[in-house]
């Protein structure tokens, strides 16, 4: 293969499309499945309409060489799929054939996934009346047949305060055969909004990708803003992006640990938990006004500065809160009851989950990894203690957080003790024109990544979003197979997914 | 077990004094806004058109601003120009869609129920609660209200799961077309006399997704609500005192 076809870089780089070379088909093909044979993964994978059919964008991370690969091919309204080749393209094949009526040939399992409109005007994959909106959860559900099989339908509407979504489970007893999860009741129809952009209220869509990634997802829109202008953060600002990152990665763990003990009825850790994830809500609140970080990063750097006196603030009630974390964590890692709930539950190999490409904690569980804070630095690599446990059990995804709970304690109190000085925003200024830069961001449940592409005049034509959510969900149906039913609640909450960061 | 009981000791009792003590809020916390006053015509124009969201407007030569539409942006323009500030005044809950829209007069808080409601749920009312399109930071901040710090149900309220054991639904989210249907059937299934309670920016206007094509902006045109809780998520305080205002509380 002509590897100088090949474009390869590192995070944030900007990459003009000029110079990027369009492969035919078959040598697309052969070149993604020669780099996933290489220790490649998939990024992120969408199309964009061009004039003469729909450019498609293929984006692979090699994690231990650092960078990433670039390719891009033509194609028409059909192509032969790469699922049966590459499973970890399953769904955004799916959602490309959703966006644009491309239809890849051979797909093994061609549904909806947010059940909108097409974008384009097209034929509708599915025949659908493209006056009506469809109707969600309209589709084909695996089924299974026989004496003593039943169905088990959940949602959308769950019994507590939970986003929305639908869960079908094919049963024999209590044993769950097959579960299929479908969803797109969140679809807020985020990534067109973009187009034309950046507009004064992306920002403001962004911070509400997933709530509970504010920093996370601000952070990785910022740096695709940062790339295309050719903006390095200023260091401080980097460094207080860095700390946020960390307090909404600990509120989000802790609270999981939380959920997980609640869910076996270990009420000690679930309500001790329950608090302290209030609690680093709230050091971010200090640093911003928000509990859930929105203002605080912005393109160019951070809106609030963390000064001399809110950094012994952070400290000191680090120094407090440190102590009472361990002690609610540890409680139940201590407990034989919850760990024999723990044990075993929700297992999924390190192959599987390899194949199905996840990412963030549920992949490190498997002992994949994967960390993009430790791979994809964009500027200094300040994080060098990754966690990962190789169970790929109910028990490694909360192993895998508590270990990294007590990290980002260490992590927080280095990058405060080495906040440098200086300023902490800088003013971008145009995007470069028929450009496209990727941005990853280690987020609490894994990598966010997104790639931005500018038209003509260095408008947003084209913004792709990769909630690590999207990749996960899979992983989540996978480890219910031969379970039981009952343990879907505490396989779900040792996933705890995103059903907005998946429905955008 | 021991271990168990040492922890206890240490963690403490963490239940927050709220009503009777105020709650100590960060510096930084945006609450309710304030319009400046002697604002003149262009400075309000500046302001009015800075906002992406619109919450700001001029009528009759003052400005005026719409709490349902405010999501309490960091970055507001109209603070920069001066035009407009943030206190840290949490209480923002309001009974009707107009109280939400104020300019240098006094903002109303939320009503409590009228006399027979009162008879019916103040000592105890049930929420089925439905997330549609919500970005899981209003949920979030809701679930919280069942921690031990915030503990709702020492005042009779708790988030139910069934319409059917409900006296009310409190909705989160912009209303996306593909959760509209499921909001409607959640609450025709609960049963009369209910309640409506919209909590956060996006379910009362859309929030920041207002006017996307795939929203609704939120349940103002779908359901008769009787109690908005203003915020981009309300932080949990300004849910409880809504909630505690609703029932005569406080």
């Amino acid at each position: 293969m002509n590897r100088s076809k090949l474009i390869r870089f590192t995070h944030g780089a900007c990459i003009s499309l000029k110079e990027l070379p369009c492969l035919d088909f078959t040598e697309f093909r052969e070149s993604l499945l020669e780099e996933i044979a290489g220790d490649g993964r998939v990024a992120s994978f969408f199309a964009m309409p061009a004039d003469d059919g729909f450019d498609l964008y293929a984006i692979l991370a090699h994690d231990w060489r650092e960078e990433f690969a670039l390719l891009h091919c033509r194609v028409g309204d059909v192509y032969p799929a790469l699922t049966p080749d590459c499973p970890q393209l399953h769904l955004f094949e799916r959602e490309i054939a959703e966006q644009y009526g491309v239809l890849p040939e051979g797909h093994p399992w061609l549904k909806p996934v947010r059940f909108h409109n097409s974008w384009v005007d097209a034929a509708d994959i599915w025949r659908r009346d493209p006056q009506q909106h469809p109707i969600p959860g309209d589709m084909d559900f695996y089924r299974v047949e026989g004496a003593g099989v039943h169905e088990v339908a959940v949602g959308p509407v769950h019994a507590g305060v939970i986003e929305p979504g639908h869960f079908r489970f094919q049963c024999h007893g209590e044993e769950v055969l097959s579960l299929e999860i479908s969803l797109g009741f969140q679809h807020r129809g985020l990534e067109p909004q973009l187009i034309g952009g950046p507009h004064p209220a992306s920002i403001h869509q962004m911070e509400a990708a997933a709530g509970d990634t504010t920093i996370g997802h601000t952070t990785a829109y910022s740096q695709v803003l940062e790339s295309l202008a050719g903006v390095e953060v200023a260091s401080r600002a980097y460094s207080v992006r860095a700390i946020a990152l960390e307090l909404e990665r600990l509120a989000n763990h802790i609270g999981d640990i939380g959920a997980m003990a609640g869910d076996v009825g270990y009420l000690p850790t679930a309500s001790f938990c329950g608090r302290l994830r209030g609690d680093y809500l709230n050091l971010t609140a200090e640093l911003c006004g928000s509990r859930f970080g929105r203002g605080l990063v912005r393109p160019g750097g951070v809106a609030f500065d963390l000064d001399l006196p809110l950094q012994e603030k952070l400290l000191q009630r680090l120094a407090v809160l440190e102590p009472e974390t361990r002690g609610a964590v540890e409680l139940c890692f201590d407990s034989p009851s919850v760990l024999a709930r723990f044990e075993g539950t929700g297992r999924l190999s390190t192959d599987d989950a390899e194949t199905l490409g996840l990412v963030g904690v549920a992949a490190r569980a498997c002992g994949l990894m994967r960390d993009a804070r430790l791979h994809h630095p964009v500027a200094e690599r300040e994080f060098d203690t990754p966690v990962i446990d190789t169970d790929g059990d109910v028990f490694a995804r909360g192993n895998v957080r508590r270990q990294e709970i007590y990290a980002s304690h260490d992590l927080i109190r280095d990058l405060i003790k080495r906040l440098p000085e200086g300023e902490d925003q800088r003013s971008l200024g145009p995007l470069a024109a028929d450009s496209l830069a990727l941005s990853v961001c280690e987020g609490w449940r894994g990598e966010v990544v997104h790639v931005g592409i500018t038209d003509g005049a260095g408008k947003l034509a084209r913004y792709k979003i990769v909630d690590p959510s999207f990749h996960n969900w899979s992983g989540l149906a996978m480890v219910l197979r031969g379970q039981q039913i009952s343990d879907f609640p505490l396989c779900n909450k040792s996933f705890n997914l995103s059903y907005c960061g998946f429905d955008l | 077990m021991l271990n168990m009981i040492r922890e206890r000791l240490r963690q403490g009792h963490r239940t927050g004094k709220f009503p009777r003590q105020e709650p100590s809020l960060p510096e930084r916390f945006r609450g309710l806004p304030e319009v400046a006053a002697n604002l003149t015509h262009p400075q309000i124009n500046v302001a009015v058109n800075g906002c992406p969201f619109n919450a700001l407007s001029e009528i009759n030569g003052k400005m005026q601003i719409d709490l349902g539409r405010c999501i309490f942006c960091a970055d507001c323009p109209a603070v920069a120009e001066g035009a407009l500030s943030f206190s840290r005044d949490y209480r923002l809950a309001a009974s009707h869609r107009d109280d939400l829209r104020y300019g240098d007069d006094i903002y109303r808080l939320a009503d409590k129920l009228n006399e027979r409601m009162l008879k019916l749920f103040g000592r105890s009312l049930k929420l089925r609660q439905v997330s549609a399109g919500g970005c899981n930071a209003c949920e979030a901040d809701l679930n919280v209200l069942g921690t031990l710090v915030y503990d709702l149900g020492r005042f009779g309220i708790q988030f139910v799961a069934s319409p059917r054991h409900a006296d009310g639904i409190l909705v989160t989210g912009p209303v996306t077309e593909n959760m509209k249907s499921a909001l409607l059937d959640t609450y025709a299934a609960i049963p009369e006399p209910k309640l409506v309670i919209a909590s956060g920016a996006c379910a009362i206007g859309g929030g920041p997704f207002r006017d996307c094509a795939e929203v609704n902006n939120g349940i103002g045109e779908l359901l008769p609500v009787d109690l908005y809780i203003p915020g981009c998520p309300p932080h949990p305080f300004t849910a409880l005192d809504a909630l505690l205002r609703l029932l005569g509380k406080r």
